[in-house]
């Protein structure tokens, strides 16, 4: 069990970045359903409750999604429903059971970049930023890759747009963390194939994605594609799978991923 | 730290401490229903609702439930004692440990869910844990509540 020493609810971003600056182990507080597995010793928790980042709305361009919104509001909501194929709620549904779903906060999940999250897998195939209080928006993709530093995830942005995707992951039951997880969208020609749970956090698969998006997919080429993901990928070894069964299964799903994009209409 | 918060339907202030999960602090008031057993986020046997909505009240700090209106299935006589009937009568139910919170979702989803499928029943249901069934009795007794087939 975690401990805390104190905890505010600040009333504004910047007070909740002074505080977080203050202290090397004072921390954000999201959902707390991981941070309660670990024994980190907190100086100073800091709730986001009372900073209305719990919302999802759409502007011309956008899809927002406050950092504070539950994965079970990701799950339920219309508007994610209908976009991308419903590739956010698919990709969430799965995750333990509906009262933890309701506790779990987008925001967490993305800013502490687990390797397990079945939810930055799927937002890696979709065009999406995260905006953070000090380091300002950027794409997930360089998130994912620039070195930890203390700031605050205020919100997700996705852009708007036709783009179909889907998600599959392999599960050893059903409700358990994923062994391995495969997103794959399609925008005209273009083609993103995201996998994660490698264990180590999602990556896209640059190549495999830039060979498909030049390529007619006949079956022969998308079994290529998808060997070419396996290969230009690294895969490592857990409790959950080796790095030699997960290279198999990145194969397998990343092909059933691209059939089952490939007949949607993208333009 | 003092919160202020509603319990089922009644109004009172707690003193907690700041790394006081509302699991613990709900048991400390005598709210013994809520069971504690899997110490990692997954078996939902302390589901209760927070503002309507079911949530693991061992994954919750306290202080995060202030102001908030808290739900136990005390809190539920009727409608808990309504479905119990069903779930005996189903064969449904060994030790018991597990009802209050799986109750507690079934409740849940009853408001949620319109008319749902089997394969949804399921779906809304993972996450609560019953080591002595195999839930086929659960799923009897649910179907029977909810009026589906």
């Amino acid at each position: 069990m975690f401990t805390i020493i104190d905890l505010i609810q600040p009333d504004n971003l910047n007070e909740a970045y002074q505080i977080l600056s203050d202290k090397r182990n004072n921390t954000i507080l999201g959902g707390c359903a991981f941070l309660k597995m670990g024994k980190k010793r907190i100086n100073t928790g800091i709730d986001l409750t009372n900073l209305k980042l719990n919302y999802i709305q759409e502007s011309d361009d956008f899809i927002e999604i406050g950092a504070m919104t539950s994965l079970r509001e990701l799950e339920t909501h219309p508007l994610l429903k209908e976009y991308y194929k419903g590739v956010l709620p698919q990709s969430v549904r799965d995750i333990i059971g509906v009262q933890f779903r309701n506790g779990v906060t987008v925001g967490a999940s993305v800013y502490s970049k687990y390797g397990f999250s079945d939810l930055i897998t799927a937002l890696l195939c979709l065009d999406t930023e995260v905006e953070l209080f000090k380091a300002g928006r950027m794409p997930l993709a360089d998130f994912l890759t620039m070195p930890k530093a203390k700031d605050i995830l205020v919100r997700l942005w996705i852009k708007k747009t036709l783009r179909q995707a889907t998600y599959l992951s392999f599960r050893s039951s059903a409700s358990d963390y994923s062994v391995l997880n495969v997103a794959v969208s399609k925008l005209d020609n273009h083609w993103t194939i995201a996998v994660g749970a490698r264990p180590s956090k999602a990556a896209i698969a640059i190549s495999a994605s830039a060979m498909l998006s030049q390529e007619v997919p006949t079956l022969e080429k998308i079994e290529e594609i998808a060997q070419k993901a396996s290969e230009e990928l690294s895969f490592g070894t857990n409790q959950r799978g080796s790095a030699t069964y997960r290279k198999a299964l990145c194969k397998t799903l990343v092909k059933r991923g691209i059939m089952e994009v490939l007949p949607c209409k993208s333009n | 730290m003092q919160i202020e918060l509603t319990i089922n339907e009644k109004a009172v202030k707690w003193e907690v401490a700041f790394d006081e999960l509302l699991a613990d602090t709900l048991r400390s008031h005598g709210f013994l229903s809520i069971k504690t057993a899997c110490d990692t986020s997954c078996c939902g046997l302390c589901t209760v609702w927070i503002d309507g909505k079911s949530r693991l009240s061992c994954s919750i700090l306290s202080l995060q439930a202030h102001g908030k209106k808290i739900t136990t299935i005390e809190g539920l006589p009727k409608e808990a004692e309504e479905f119990a009937q069903i779930l005996s009568a189903e064969g449904a139910e060994q030790c018991g440990f597990c009802s209050p919170g799986f109750i507690m979702s079934v409740l849940a989803m009853k408001n949620e869910l319109v008319n749902p499928s089997e394969e949804e029943i399921i779906h809304y249901l993972t996450g609560n844990l019953c080591r002595c069934t195999g839930y086929m009795g659960q799923l009897r007794a649910i179907k029977t509540f909810l009026g589906v087939v």
